[in-house]
């Protein structure tokens, strides 16, 4: 709710799949090489050249289906979509109108620790345009780089069931975990592998649903919050004023932080539909699809809310072990061991090996912590005999180099003593040298306990274990 | 007889036994160019020295022992809608008046395997749209029967060609009747092959589901041994067959015991010309009086094939020369201010009336609140149309209709009627609608002396059994004169 007007928002994502070569051509699919260098008759849309459908590209958008809980349509057709631009060398774009590849799916998002289930109404596959190049350089004219044309797209489109932006950024950043972990999609927002358009509309509780607008050119998620929280702000503005909200499309200008009215629904297109006669129906047999089905792993919102409620991680931590296939792994696969609780490991994987991974650029898999050595170390810590700074240490090594963890505690020197007869005598031998913080704290100065362990702690060279340390010292001054 | 005006069979023996050289052959045909091309019409763009080179390569590799294919060193002409790299493809439209493409259409690529010498391209109407050659943007083609009339259309070019000893064989493409037609005109044999049969890939497509490239030849024989040569699964036609596909030539047999011969009643009605009706007929009893047997049946849909043909060829057409926009390639109109008036002064300064006609009629059945009214409809009867051959061909084996309605009419005649022009093509359409193979064979002449074209229509992928039945008209027939030019 938002000034008293519910919200309500649908999205139409478009994912560029990371197939090797183009959806109906030979052509490589690869972004930033150089400009108009990937491109054959085919995807130039020469006259005579023909498209030929890349199955990959049906088993990608199958996969993806599966992930969205989606009904599979074994037999769907592709369509042309008519219109003029520039960017479209034929003059229409092949993509699915009628029937999809997959629909009827959800997805289950996390919101601020709410569980909530967004419909997907289908995911179609379909082929990108080219880039226009504007440039004063170019003379007045536009260029354009036919590079992108043909790069396989996957369109997934949400029921309106988004209540705010917060929901909107959560569906995104799960539709874009899915992708990655299926490894459909490079993800790469800067290069607009993933972009979508935006639905809005607002209306007062109990009455009917209000006029949406369509928002295009949204890049980010960030953009997508921006947009929608613009928008929602500007419908209210206009009902508040008595206005009506116009059925229309407008294009959001992230750098102002503002949309645009691009055409009203009277100027809307008539993309002129109709079955694309030179490809063939896609028929998929069923063992495709159930084979599909089975390469697909848990999905890393399965794994949060898994990890929320099993576990007991905060959605923070749950989230961002969820999002990295590797380190999921990782620390499934030290949970597995059933030893330690879920949030001793949470801390040194979202602490220093995060740190270690962003300063140096490597991923998980680069580095040599595995559920073995990170379950010692984390065992030496709870049993106290290391202490945390010690453990510190081991991880800086552990972490680069395959070495024994227990013979690091001696030859790091890391071992706390925790010899209770030990750790008596420093602390008779403290107590002694410090009389007035033992009448301080015996006159109600409750902090000169901490000095008094503190001194302990540096008369044992920091090898004391300060848990058992302050017990002791707190029996002595009774 | 001069070398050109022998057929390809004929040929193909004479140079395999090294009594003609292919550069012999291919300075006959362009000598005969030289002297009546002036009257024909039939070429848009002429490649004299390339053919004489590839001629001189092929004498080369028989001289060197090499084993060549029949079609090795026969002179052939191709419809200007086939893709040939580096050599002008213009669709006879302003529009791609300078384009060149890049690449080979698939069937292009066959040939030159095939050692074929190719004289140049062939006129045709502007993208293959029209039944007359009359919207070609250069020039229209002559009938070689009589250079006062049209040699139909849309392949005019290739049939002209052939009849005029311009070319030996011909290709065409055939989207409603557009190699059928124009092979009736000019006293030539045209087979339009089983959709899926002969690749697409650089055909410049009119109506994608429709198009097929086809052979055009002066004998049934020289159809089969092009067809033979050309049809295929190619990988970048996705609506190419994947299938076995035999030698036709070498499969001809000269025998018209057990066959069945479908009349159906619906092509024979009011607007059939009672002349051509009757050479039909004939050469239907004849076949009958050698061991055919003959059978009146139903294609009751027939009334609606026109229609519906011109509804799914204009949508797909509107869709198809979208491309056609200044942006890239082709035609850009020279002054325009802004994108959107550079797409409208491009596209109304490059095509002509008649693709205008067709893009405006296909964008309406499209749009949006008609597509169910029209392009809908029109799917729904090419499945009643294909249903009704399909249990046509349980009972028979080769339907047998006129191609045309009435012989070659005078050039001018039908240009300011589309529908009286549209209606030449009404025995034919309903072929491309079903996707089946269907060929035309001369069966004699009028009063007039034009040629009748008698069509023979086969189920999918029956071209030998369709071959073979004209094959054996053509010897009970005897021979067909020639044109005289």
């Amino acid at each position: 709710m938002v000034k008293g007007y519910e919200v309500v928002i649908g999205l139409e994502t478009h994912a560029e799949l990371n197939t090797e070569s183009k959806i109906y051509c030979d052509c490589k699919n690869q972004f930033g090489l150089e400009v108009n260098s990937q491109v054959c008759p085919v995807c130039m849309g020469m006259p005579g050249a023909l498209p030929t459908l890349n199955e990959k590209v049906v088993d990608y958008a199958i996969k993806m289906g599966h992930a969205l809980n989606c009904k599979i349509n074994r037999v769907c057709k592709q369509d042309r979509k008519n219109y003029f631009y520039p960017d479209l060398p034929k003059a229409y774009q092949i993509s699915q109108a009628e029937v999809p590849l997959c629909e009827n799916g959800y997805v289950d998002i996390l919101v601020d620790g709410e569980e909530r289930r967004i419909g997907v109404t289908r995911i179609h596959i379909e082929e990108d345009a080219g880039k226009l190049l504007h440039s004063d350089k170019f003379d007045g004219c536009s260029l354009v780089d036919l590079n992108r044309c043909g790069v396989p797209l996957i369109e997934i489109v949400s029921e309106p069931d988004m209540r705010s932006s917060a929901e909107a950024k959560a569906y995104l950043e799960t539709l874009k975990s899915i992708l990655q972990y299926l490894g459909i999609c490079d993800c790469k927002m800067e290069q607009g592998s993933i972009r979508c358009d935006v639905n809005v509309s607002v209306h007062k509780p109990g009455e009917p649903l209000g006029t949406r607008s369509e928002m295009k050119n949204v890049n980010s998620f960030s953009a997508a919050v921006r947009g929608i929280d613009y928008e929602v702000n500007r419908q209210i503005e206009i009902l508040e004023n008595g206005g009506r909200v116009e059925q229309e499309t407008r294009r959001w200008d992230d750098v102002k932080g503002e949309s645009v009215s691009m055409r009203s629904k009277e100027d809307a297109q008539d993309y002129r539909y109709f079955p694309e006669p030179d490809l063939l129906t896609i028929v998929v047999d069923e063992e495709r699809v159930n084979a599909l089905k089975n390469e697909i792993p848990e999905l890393p919102n399965t794994k949060l809310l898994r990890y929320v409620r099993k576990f007991g991680l905060s959605q923070k931590e749950a989230t961002f072990i969820a999002e990295s296939a590797e380190l999921a792994a990782l620390f499934d696969g030290c949970m597995a061991k059933g030893k330690y609780p879920a949030k001793a490991y949470a801390t040194w994987l979202l602490g220093d090996f995060i740190k270690y991974l962003n300063d140096t650029g490597k991923s998980v898999s680069d580095t040599c912590l595995d559920a073995d050595n990170l379950t010692e170390l984390v065992g030496l810590i709870e049993k106290g005999t290391i202490s945390n700074a010690g453990g510190k240490k081991i991880f800086a090594v552990i972490i680069e180099k395959k070495e024994d963890v227990a013979a690091l505690v001696d030859k790091l020197g890391l071992a706390q003593v925790s010899d209770s007869s030990a750790l008596e005598a420093i602390a008779d031998e403290v107590l002694a040298a410090n009389e007035k913080s033992v009448s301080d704290y015996k006159n109600g100065k409750t902090n000169a306990l901490g000095y008094l362990v503190g001194q302990c702690m540096k008369a044992s060279k920091g090898k004391a274990n300060p848990g058992m340390m302050k017990e002791i010292i707190l029996k002595k001054l009774g | 007889m001069e070398l050109y005006g022998k057929n390809a069979a004929e040929l193909s023996a004479m140079l395999k036994n090294r009594e003609i050289s292919s550069v012999e052959l291919t300075e006959s045909v362009f000598r005969r160019i030289d002297e009546t091309e002036e009257k024909i019409n039939a070429y848009v763009t002429l490649d004299r020295e390339n053919a004489l080179k590839s001629a001189a390569e092929i004498d080369a590799r028989r001289a060197a022992g090499e084993e060549l294919s029949p079609l090795a060193g026969i002179v052939m002409g191709i419809k200007d809608n086939i893709s040939t790299k580096g050599l002008a493809t213009t669709c006879a439209s302003k529009m791609l008046a300078d384009y060149k493409p890049p690449f080979n259409a698939t069937v292009m690529d066959k040939l030159a395997a095939a050692g074929v010498v190719v004289a140049g391209k062939l006129n045709m109407d502007e993208f293959a749209m029209g039944s007359s050659t009359e919207t070609s943007y250069f020039k229209p083609t002559k009938n070689p029967y009589d250079t006062d009339r049209i040699p139909g259309g849309s392949s005019g070019g290739s049939a002209a060609a052939v009849a005029a000893g311009e070319a030996v064989l011909a290709l065409g493409s055939d989207t409603g009747g557009s190699i059928r037609q124009p092979a009736a005109y000019c006293g030539v044999v045209g087979l339009k092959p089983t959709y899926g049969a002969v690749s697409r890939f650089g055909l410049v497509a009119f109506a994608s589901s429709l198009d097929q490239i086809g052979p055009i030849g002066k004998t049934v024989e020289d159809v089969a041994m092009l067809q033979t040569a050309i049809c295929g699964h190619d990988r970048m036609d996705a609506t190419s067959a994947r299938r076995e596909y035999p030698d036709y030539f070498r499969g001809l047999e000269n025998n018209a015991q057990g066959l069945k011969i479908g009349i159906p009643k619906e092509y024979f009605g009011d607007g059939i010309d009672g002349e051509v009706k009757q050479k039909i007929m004939d050469a239907v009893k004849l076949l009958e009086k050698n061991g055919a047997s003959v059978k009146e049946i139903s294609l009751p849909s027939a009334d609606y094939a026109l229609s519906s043909y011109y509804i799914i060829s204009s949508a797909e057409a509107s869709s198809n020369l979208a491309r056609y926009d200044g942006v890239r390639y082709g035609y850009r109109a020279e002054n325009y201010d802004g994108l959107i008036d550079m797409y409208e002064k491009t596209r109304s300064e490059g095509f002509g009336d008649e693709v205008k006609r067709r893009i405006m009629l296909g964008t309406f059945v499209l749009s949006s609140g008609f597509f169910d009214a029209y392009y809908k409809k029109a799917k729904l009867l090419q499945r009643r149309i294909s249903a009704e051959f399909s249990d046509a061909f349980g009972e028979v084996d080769v339907i047998a209709t006129p191609t045309v309605p009435t012989t070659a009419f005078r050039i001018g005649e039908n240009t300011d009627d589309p529908l009286k022009m549209y209606a030449t093509d009404i025995c034919t359409v309903t072929v491309n609608i079903a996707g089946l193979p269907a060929l035309s064979v001369p069966c004699g002449c009028d009063s007039k002396g034009l040629p009748v074209g008698l069509q023979l229509i086969g189920g999918k992928f029956t071209e030998q059994r369709l071959l073979n039945a004209a094959y054996t008209y053509e010897h009970l027939r005897g021979g067909f004169p020639a044109a005289v030019i």
